[in-house]
């Protein structure tokens, strides 16, 4: 099996990859907890000028009625008015898309965005929503019955690891 | 031993009927979800998708404004809807029995009963009945639980004070008749406040007060030398019979928090009140709306309270 790419690698690549689409209109918005420690770094490679908001979706999610509240709800935190705003929604592993559906529903109860884009680390296959990334670092091959996950170490370094579990 | 009658096989919180009994863990985790729900009610849109489609029933067997419309709120953000029963007025003025009403609201396809009742234990009794897929939430049985007023309670000192360790946390008035009372004292050992202490009359502490681990003082200005939080709870008129106090002045005298008496508490204590108040007799207007006053932030609070409550149980 091939070998995972390097998070870190891929955080440096994004940046210089989203330095070209950057106006003054655009803001950021990270997705509890994986996403929030991407948009962490993008934030600040770019430099962007509105502070960063963070999201967790935890209150739209789909699989409530089946599994129940996720286990630690985040706040949400939006510094800006999101009116008008041209937004890097950006989450660690892009799978069903069902996350972002609800960071989307969530987005829209504090305004009406002029664009949103997806930013992600890494895609796998398994969608189950018509949603993709414009943004995305790499695509991994995820072997059934594993998951793709983002790790941060005690020192904050950022590493794509496989699980076992779907 | 019996299994909790408030937690399903998976250990998740089923229904809320008591703070006494729960886990450490499921307190702390009301408190955190209601925290990410106090950034819902900051929003111009107050309102998520969680409970869309879930029908909750408001179930009031005794008077209330305040509860009762923060569950009410707190419903709605949720996206549930919300039918209020004043029973008191109708089913049950006719001779219908609780689990007559209760089972005519479940064949209205309800999910959440929130019960008001003045017999203690009547929410049991409910949660007893339901059906599976139905929760029990009580916003008040007699003198027994008072469960989301003492979460909100709880919400409340930990949004001022950070930490529960190292607090003394003083609860002064009638005791005896405080369901408020009780369920804080619970919450608030079970969470490792050291110092719990309640201040009163010896006609309005209950017989037993030091078995629930906290310290018995008779004395105002003993019992709030040093505290971090003044607790002061309603005088009961209406559950009181006989003789319990001389008169509203007098207790006022001896147990009215007033600003002299407030500053032998520590410089930066809040003072709490469940409400509604009785000023100038449990607690002067100089107090209720001076700089140490969180009573209205509580109200705030209760309705992120009651949010976490709700969507934990529905999702269970």
């Amino acid at each position: 099996m091939a070998a995972l790419p390097e998070a870190e690698k891929l955080c440096e690549q994004l940046a210089r990859e989203l330095r070209a689409v950057v106006k003054p209109s655009t803001a950021m918005v990270g997705i509890h907890s994986g996403g929030a420690w991407v948009a962490e770094r993008l934030h600040a490679a770019l430099a962007l000028k509105i502070p960063l908001g963070l999201l967790d979706p935890a209150f739209y999610r789909d699989d409530y009625a089946k599994q129940g509240l996720a286990r630690d709800p985040k706040r949400s935190k939006i510094p800006f008015d999101v009116e008008g705003k041209d937004l890097l929604l950006v989450d660690d592993v892009l799978y069903t898309g069902r996350t972002v559906r609800a960071a989307m529903n969530e987005l829209f109860d504090y305004g009406r965005p002029a664009s949103i884009a997806l930013v992600v680390l890494a895609e796998r296959d398994g969608r189950q929503l018509p949603v993709c990334a414009q943004h995305a670092g790499a695509k991994v091959a995820v072997p059934a019955g594993q998951r793709l996950r983002l790790k941060r170490d005690a020192q904050g370094r950022l590493s794509l690891e496989l699980e076992h579990g779907a | 031993m019996a299994r909790n009658p408030q937690l399903n096989g998976n250990g998740e919180l089923q229904h809320l009927l008591s703070i006494e009994g729960l886990p450490r863990e499921i307190l702390l985790k009301i408190l955190d979800t209601a925290e990410s729900f106090a950034g819902v009610t900051e929003r111009d849109i107050k309102k998520v998708p969680l409970l869309r489609g879930k029908s909750v029933f408001n179930l009031f067997f005794e008077g209330s404004t305040r509860t009762r419309t923060t569950f009410e709120i707190a419903a709605k953000r949720l996206s549930a809807d919300v039918i209020n029963l004043n029973v008191a007025v109708s089913s049950t003025a006719k001779g219908e029995s609780l689990l007559d009403t209760v089972a005519n609201l479940s064949a209205m396809q309800a999910d959440i009963f929130v019960v008001r009742h003045g017999s203690s234990g009547a929410p049991y009794l409910v949660a007893r009945h339901v059906k599976p897929h139905e929760h029990v939430i009580n916003a008040g049985d007699g003198r027994h639980a008072h469960p989301t007023q003492g979460l909100l309670d709880l919400y409340t000192i930990r949004h001022y004070k950070k930490e529960f360790g190292g607090l003394t946390v003083a609860i002064v008035g009638d005791v005896l008749h405080s369901r408020v009372a009780r369920s804080l004292i619970h919450g608030l050992t079970t969470l490792g406040v050291p110092e719990v202490r309640v201040i009163g009359p010896q006609t309005l502490i209950p017989a037993g007060a030091a078995a629930l681990g906290v310290r018995v003082f008779h004395s105002m200005r003993e019992g709030l030398k040093g505290a971090d939080v003044v607790v002061m709870l309603r005088l009961q008129n209406e559950r009181m019979s006989g003789a319990l106090l001389p008169s509203a002045q007098e207790f006022n005298k001896h147990y009215g928090l007033s600003a002299d008496k407030l500053a032998l508490a520590k410089p930066d204590a809040i003072v709490m009140h469940p409400g509604p108040m009785n000023r100038g007799v449990e607690i002067d207007s100089s107090v209720a709306d001076g700089p140490h006053s969180v009573i209205l932030p509580q109200v705030t609070f209760g309705i992120s309270v009651r949010m976490a409550v709700m969507s934990m149980i529905a999702g269970a």
